[in-house]
């Protein structure tokens, strides 16, 4: 170790925000996989006026959860180096999947 | 418990968060969200297996197939509340600088899981049977 400071190298972006948006793309593939299995288990059901009302909240989820996926993946790719997540995003899908999983509780059951 | 609400408190309100210690590396924070993310799409496939045992296992008794699908999405959603808190632990720890929050829920997950597939072999093959 020298006493003098090394002069602090510039930070390689790498390839970390491509790795992340890749995770969110992913990620909104699982959402539409889901969303594909609850329009499926409506469709089985006979298409019931309540099962209708869960297969389209289910389906309003998933457009919000793209929209989130969307803006955020739009954030990593403005900058090499974006800021983080905001929590407020990050609840906001946590809410969405929970809200998905309420109204697939309703469409099984 | 008290810990939990604080952290409840914490999804809501972002400057809550940022208060704390210094922003640490960005790709920190991007391996973090990457973390997270891979959980919600644990928690996303726990929910589309719901979907799946209802679907996909039509000779099954109905408390079985609604009971194996309504644990697998109480699965999903545990498993989603417990991925944005942990991220929450997780940044503040960063911004800190203390050690990363360790965690018993990922052995707890594949216990119930491997239960769940257990249940599911045993409930497959009895109902063939019958």
């Amino acid at each position: 170790m020298s006493a003098e400071t090394a002069p602090v190298p510039a930070r390689d972006p790498g390839l970390q925000p491509e790795r992340t948006r890749l995770a969110w793309r992913r990620t909104t593939l699982s959402s539409t996989v889901a969303a594909v299995l609850a329009v499926k288990t409506t469709l089985n059901g006979g298409a019931e006026p309540a099962g209708i009302i869960a297969c389209a909240l289910c389906i309003a989820v998933w457009l919000g959860f793209l929209r989130i996926a969307h803006h955020r993946i739009r954030t990593l790719a403005a900058s090499p180096e974006p800021p983080a997540l905001a929590p407020r995003h990050a609840t906001a899908t946590v809410l969405s999947i929970v809200a998905l999983a309420v109204c697939a509780a309703a469409l099984v059951f | 418990m008290i810990g939990f609400v604080r952290n409840v408190r914490l999804w809501f309100v972002p400057e809550q968060v940022r208060k704390d210690g210094s922003t640490p590396d960005y790709r920190f924070s991007l391996a973090n969200e990457r973390t997270f993310l891979a959980w919600l799409r644990t928690a996303l496939a726990l929910i589309g297996g719901g979907f799946a045992v209802d679907q996909f296992l039509p000779d099954l008794r109905w408390g079985w197939r609604v009971g194996l699908a309504l644990a697998l999405l109480a699965a999903g959603v545990l498993c989603s509340l417990r991925a944005v808190n942990h991220w929450v632990r997780c940044e503040r720890a960063m911004r800190r600088g203390e050690d990363l929050p360790v965690s018993r829920f990922p052995a707890l997950l594949s216990v119930v899981v491997a239960v769940v597939a257990l249940a599911m072999v045993v409930v497959v093959l009895v109902g063939w049977e019958g």
